[in-house]
Order: C-alpha cells, then structure tokens, then sequence
C-alpha cells in the first residue's frame, strides 16, 4: 500500500481531535479527551512510520501531492499540495513522535485542570500539531506560511493557558509581537519570491533543471540575498535568535509539556526548516550564510552566558533551546544543512526531555520552579534523576550520547569554514556543560533546601510521566547513531546519507574542503576532554551549594538579570512607541481628528440655531417668504436668458 | 376688445392686492379672500390671452380654447378649497375662539 496517497490523514487526524475536544469541552469526560487527544497523535504518528518507510525505498523520488487551487489570481497561482521528501518525513517522525510522547505525558501532567480547561488545553495541542504538520508538509511557501501563522497562534494561546494570570497574558503577547515582526520579514520575503519568480512552489522553484539555481547560476544576486535575509528574518523570530529572542524565556509561562513540545522540540525548529527546506536559495546568497552563522553562533553563547545565573529551573532550559537554537543556524550558516537537521532531531529528545523531567520535579514540588530551593531530590526521584541525567550527557556533548554526534557535525562543519567560528562553538559548548551541570547538581544533588513539607510530598511522577521520560532518555542516548560521522564507521551517517537528495543542490554549489581525519579526531578528543572535565567540575562545585547567596560581581549581576536586554528594549522600542502614541493621542487625536468631528457637529448645531429663527410660526411670514422665493425664481428665469 | 396689456395691468393689480392683503392681514377670512383674488387675477390673465389668441385658423383657437378650460378647473378647485378652508376657519374659531392667523404657532419651537 503506498502511504503517500492518504497523507492528508496525517494532519487531518490532529485536526480532528482539535474539533472533538475544543466543541466537546464542556461534556467530555477527562479519560475520553486524554484519550482523543493523544490517540490522534499515535495514529498520526503511525501513519508518520509508514510514510517513513516509503520514503527510505530504493528509488523515491519526491512526491508532489495538489488538492486544489487555493489561490488563483492572473498570473499567481497557489495549489494547496503536500510536498513528500526525505526532510518532510523526518520532521513528521520527530513531530508526531515527540508529540505523542508529550501528549501522553500532558494526561496525567494536567489531571488536576477542570475538565473543560483539559480539553481545552488538548484541542489546542492538537491544534498546534495539526499547524506544525501543515507547516513542514506543504509543498509550497504560502502552505508553510500558514502553519507558521498558526503555530504562532497556537503557542500564543498555550503561553497564556493560565491566563487568569496577567504575567502569563503578558508573556504571550510578548511572544506573539515578536513572532510577528518576524512574519512580517517572512511573508515580504514570499512577496519578493513571487514577484521574481512567479511562483511559491517548491517543486517549480527547486527544480534542478528549470528552477532557480538553473536560471540564477551568480552567487550573491541581489534578489536571491534579499529574499533570503527577509525569509531569515522570519527565522529568527520564530526560532528565538538574537535580537529577537526575548519572547522564548518569558513564553515560560506556559505549561511545562507545552515548552517541551512547542518551545523546544518542535516550533521554534521550523527556522530551521525554514532553511533548510530553502536550503538552494541561501547557498545561493553567501552573504546572508555568513550572517546566519554569525547570528547563530552569537545567539548560541550569548544565551548560553546568560543561562550560567538563572535560577528558574525551566529559565536555564529556555535559555539553552535559544543557545542550541543558535547552533543549528550555524550549522545552517556554514552550509552544514544535513548536521543542523541532525541536531534539531538530538535536540527535540533531548530538550523535551530536560523538559519534561523538571515538569516532573515541579510537579512533585508543587509548583517550586527556584532550584535554589531544590537539591537532594535524586534519591526521590530516581527514574527523573536518571533520564535527566541522561539528557544532561546528551545536551554537554559527551560521546556516545545523541547531542554529542549532532553537534560535532556542526562544529566539524563550522571548523572547515573556519576555525574561528569552531573556537566560539566550542567555548559555547562549555558553557553549556556547565550550567547544565549546574543545574542538575543543584536540583538534584546536595541536600534539600526547600520546606518539609515540600520535602515530605516529594514523589516520583505516575508512570504517564515517568514513561515519556524513558522513551525520550532511550532515544536520548541512542538517537545520535543514525549520524555516526565517518571518521568513525565508513557509511555510518545514515541520516545525512538519507538527506543528501534534498541538498544535494547545495552540495553541488558549496566547495567542501573536508577537515583531515586526524585534526578532527584531534579536536573531538580534546573538546571532549574539556567537556567532561568542566561538567564534573560544574557538578562539585554546586553540589555544596547551601542556599547562601555571594556577593555578585557587576557582570554576574549583568548576567543574572539577562543583561538588560529586555530592559533595554523597553528603553529603546517600547518607551519611544509610548511616547509616540501619547503625543499622537493628546494631539494628532485630541487637537485634529476629535475637533474636526466635533467642529462639523458644532457647526451643523450653530447653522440650525440661526435658521430655526425662520420658523416664526406666523403664517403671513411664510407666505411672505414663498412670495419672495416666487419672486426669486421669477427674476432668474428673467435673466438668465 | 381693448388692449391686451389693460388686461394684464388689471390682472397684476388685482394679484398685488391679493398678496399684499394676504402678507399683511390677520384675519384669516380676509387673508382667505384675498388668496382668491390671487386666483381670480390668474383666471382673468387666462382669459384675456384665451381670446387675443382666438383668431386665425381653427388648429389655433382650439388651443387657445384650452385656456379657457383651465380656468373652469381653477374654479372647481378654488370652489373645493374655499369649502376646506372655511370649514378650517370654523374649526379654528370653535377651538380658540378667534380668526386670528397669528394665533395658529403653537407648533412653534
């Protein structure tokens, strides 16, 4: 049977459950929507295998699968078509399968909801799926476009789930201002393509023999840099990178499942997809390459340096999705697409993980999210210590586990284009070791510091949860073997091997000078020396943490206060806006548009006071006054001849 | 048959008459005769023309007959109106107990 042709199951089935649970809320029992909810995403998810298996034949050649005209006008024409290629079926495992893992989680995560707030909290995961999986298979820039707005909407409307609380309705505005002077960026770059090329597809547009790289073969056109730094644009407000990253921590606010799934493990990769999935038309551009990779690797320690001083636990983890974020757009930037889609795939087990396992400790905390008022609770919780633990290898980098293999295929890559780049990454790298280190020790190592009561309830999470948690640790720890680099076992790179159709336009274009086998052994050697060496430092250090707070340093403090970069955005954009609004209020609106209205109200008001004088009520008046009009008439029609 | 312009001058005066009378009196049967001696001038004017054109071919005089007609219609209506508006002036009487035009401005304001 070949899959491909009911692939609109695949997100028609999340659809569903959306509808199921969002009109059902009010009279569905919280077994039945637990069970919609995440059924939808397992039989998607299988659906998902099969169409997997399709794809990795022998042979397969993209599918391009058109339902109907969406758009028609003149010349432009926009079907609504799936497109089916190798990127599309790993993005479709990574999303139906993590999600359903944070879906099942998700049941038992927010059993103590009403049951209508539970329902509504699974339609709109079930929704976000649906947009998500709208948005990696369609076949044209206008269906992505689509997604992306309703992911964005979704994890507005997830953000702000509690939004009895206004920090939290803060939050999501936040992250939805943000998104959308992204979108901005990203829909003019659709405008642009439309106009130079006439249309959105992706199957006219990267045609190997009539598409863009067959009628612009010059790098660096002006149209292709253009388009390419506005689609860029698009990128980094969805996925989080510098100056447009502010929104990812706050959107904290959020259940913890909902930033495993959506602000980790799927959304905020759909830059990258972005990217990728556009991978010709940024070969194409080398400047905007070498500016991703510079925004990629400064996101990438930036955020990393401001993780080392938070204190919010699920903080530290928003703050290194931005950091590994910022490590797959170098990856992208350096041309290293197959190795930034690698990483995004380590990285969504690995995060949602990190994730979900402190869900599962502030769960047994009651809400406690300070890890100042942590620590000691591994001999508690032992199946969230151990997975945590396990993603804690996999995120530092420590071979065998997955994080390991994906980012040295980015640094390798970052190195060939040049050493400076692999140098950042790597300090990067150790930055990462060490407030992940951090962070495990002091959550779950040392003694306890919060109250005894808190202590006395401490437990270990029901097995919805603490099953999510094995199968993403498993995954964690294994899940880099599909990208063993070659230094390693010849032909080992399985999932590179299975890109390499989608790229293999790029591949053709970029120049690899590949690094000797000997200098990156050397460099993965000594890199992970050093690695290890800081996480079991970082692990000492914090493990004697007692809860007594040092004198900080100007730039500790700088650092523990995010730098200031909300505050000066504050400053320098929103002050400003208010200002300008305040002054358009009190005059523009107040002094013209209010005393035009009320002016011309004014004056009907005067002119009908003065003429209602003649309305004397004495009838020789009015006969007087049809006299004259008579005589009036009378005279014109006298002189006007 | 005199001038045609003697005609005219007697049709004016009597129109002036009528406007002048009905701008300036109060009492609403003067102003009310005086509205009909407005028509009367008119139905004179009609008349005197009606026969000036009476000459010449027969196409011509039967049109100028039309005029003629007119005025017989004026009349009805004249006729119609004077029996509203006396009964109009009856009721006002009933009702405030004068004929003063000038009373009627209640809806003033």
């Amino acid at each position: 049977m070949n899959m491909i042709d009911k692939i609109y199951w695949i997100p028609l089935l999340p659809l569903l459950g959306f509808l199921i649970n969002g009109l059902g809320r009010n009279f569905l029992s919280k077994t039945v929507t637990a069970i919609i909810g995440s059924g939808v995403l397992l039989l998607s998810f299988a659906l998902s295998i099969f169409v997997f298996i399709n794809v990795s034949k022998e042979g397969f050649v993209p599918e391009h699968i058109s339902y109907f005209s969406f758009i028609n006008i003149s010349n432009l024409v926009v079907p609504f078509e799936f497109q089916v290629d190798q990127l599309t079926a790993v993005f479709l495992l990574i999303i139906t399968g993590v999600g359903f893992l944070i879906h099942l989680y998700s049941t038992s995560y927010m059993h103590e909801e009403e049951s209508n707030s539970y329902a509504r909290y699974f339609s709109y995961l079930n929704l976000f799926v649906f947009s998500m999986l709208l948005l990696v298979m369609g076949g044209n820039y206008v269906i992505m476009f689509m997604g992306w707005e309703g992911v964005g909407l979704c994890s507005y409307l997830l953000i702000g789930f509690w939004f009895k609380n206004n920090d939290y309705n803060n939050a999501a505005k936040k992250a939805f201002i943000m998104n959308r002077i992204g979108d901005l960026g990203f829909i003019l770059g659709i405008f642009w393509l439309i106009h130079a090329f006439g249309t959105t597809s992706y199957n006219n547009l990267f045609d190997p023999l009539s598409g863009i790289h067959s009628t612009i073969t010059a790098k660096g056109t002006t149209v292709l840099t253009g388009i390419s730094l506005l689609l860029f644009i698009g990128a980094m407000g969805k996925s989080a990178q510098i100056p447009l990253y502010t929104w990812l921590p706050d959107a904290m606010a959020g259940p913890t499942p909902v930033s495993a799934l959506i602000h980790a493990a799927t959304m905020v990769t759909a830059g990258i997809y972005m990217i990728a999935r556009s991978n010709t038309i940024y070969t194409l551009a080398p400047f905007t390459m070498s500016f991703v990779a510079i925004i990629g690797l400064a996101t990438a320690v930036f955020a990393a340096v401001i993780a080392l001083r938070q204190n919010d636990i699920k903080k530290v983890l928003a703050y290194s999705t931005v950091s590994q974020l910022g490590y797959m757009f170098l990856g992208l930037g350096v041309g290293a697409y197959s190795a930034a889609v690698f990483h995004v795939m380590t990285h969504a087990f690995f995060k949602a993980l990190l994730f979900l396992a402190a869900g599962s400790v502030i769960h047994a905390l009651g809400g406690e999210q300070d890890i100042r008022k942590m620590g000691g609770l591994g001999k508690k919780m032992k199946i969230t210590y151990t997975t945590f633990f396990i993603a804690c290898l996999a995120i530092a980098g420590i071979p065998p586990f997955s994080g390991f293999f994906s980012k040295d295929e980015i640094l390798s890559a970052a190195y060939a284009s040049s050493p400076v780049l692999y140098i950042i990454g790597i300090a990067g790298a150790l930055l990462t070791a060490f407030y992940m280190f951090r962070l495990l020790s002091m959550t779950f190592a040392g003694k306890f510091r919060g109250t005894d009561e808190q202590l006395h309830h401490v437990h270990e999470s029901p097995a919805a949860i603490t099953f999510a948690l094995i199968c993403l640790a498993i995954l964690s720890a294994i899940g880099g073997l599909v990208g063993i680099p070659e230094i390693f076992a010849k032909n080992a790179d399985r999932l590179g091997d299975f890109l390499a159709p989608v790229f293999a336009d790029s591949d053709k274009i970029l120049a690899t000078n590949p690094v000797p086998h000997q200098t990156e052994m050397m460099l993965m050697g000594v890199s992970s020396v050093i690695i290890i060496a800081v996480c079991i430092w970082a692990w000492n250090k914090f493990k004697k943490y007692d809860g007594t707070e040092k004198e900080q340093g100007a730039f500790a403090k700088a650092m523990a206060n995010k730098f200031y970069v909300d505050e000066i955005y504050d400053a320098i954009i929103v002050k400003p806006l208010k200002v300008l609004s305040a002054i358009l209020d009190n005059v523009i609106e107040k002094s013209g548009i209010d005393a035009l209205v009320n002016g011309v109200g004014r004056a009907v008001n005067y002119t009908g006071r003065q003429i209602r004088l003649l309305q004397s009520g004495y009838v020789g008046n009015y006969i007087l006054l049809m006299v004259v009009g008579l005589l009036l008439f009378l005279i014109i029609q006298l002189f006007s001849k | 048959m005199p001038e045609i312009k003697w005609y005219i001058f007697l049709a004016v005066a009597l129109f002036c008459i009528g406007v002048v009378g009905a701008l300036t009196r109060r009492n609403s049967i003067i102003v009310f005769l005086c509205i009909e001696l407005m028509l009367n001038s008119v139905n004179l004017l009609l008349v005197a023309f009606s026969k000036m054109h009476m000459t010449g071919k027969l196409g011509n005089a039967l049109s100028a007959m039309d005029a003629q007609i007119f005025v017989f219609f004026i009349m009805i209506v004249a006729a119609a109106e004077v029996s509203v508006g006396l009964a109009i002036i009856v009721m006002m009487y009933r009702n405030t107990k004068s004929i003063d035009i000038n009373f009627l401005n209640r809806l003033k304001n």
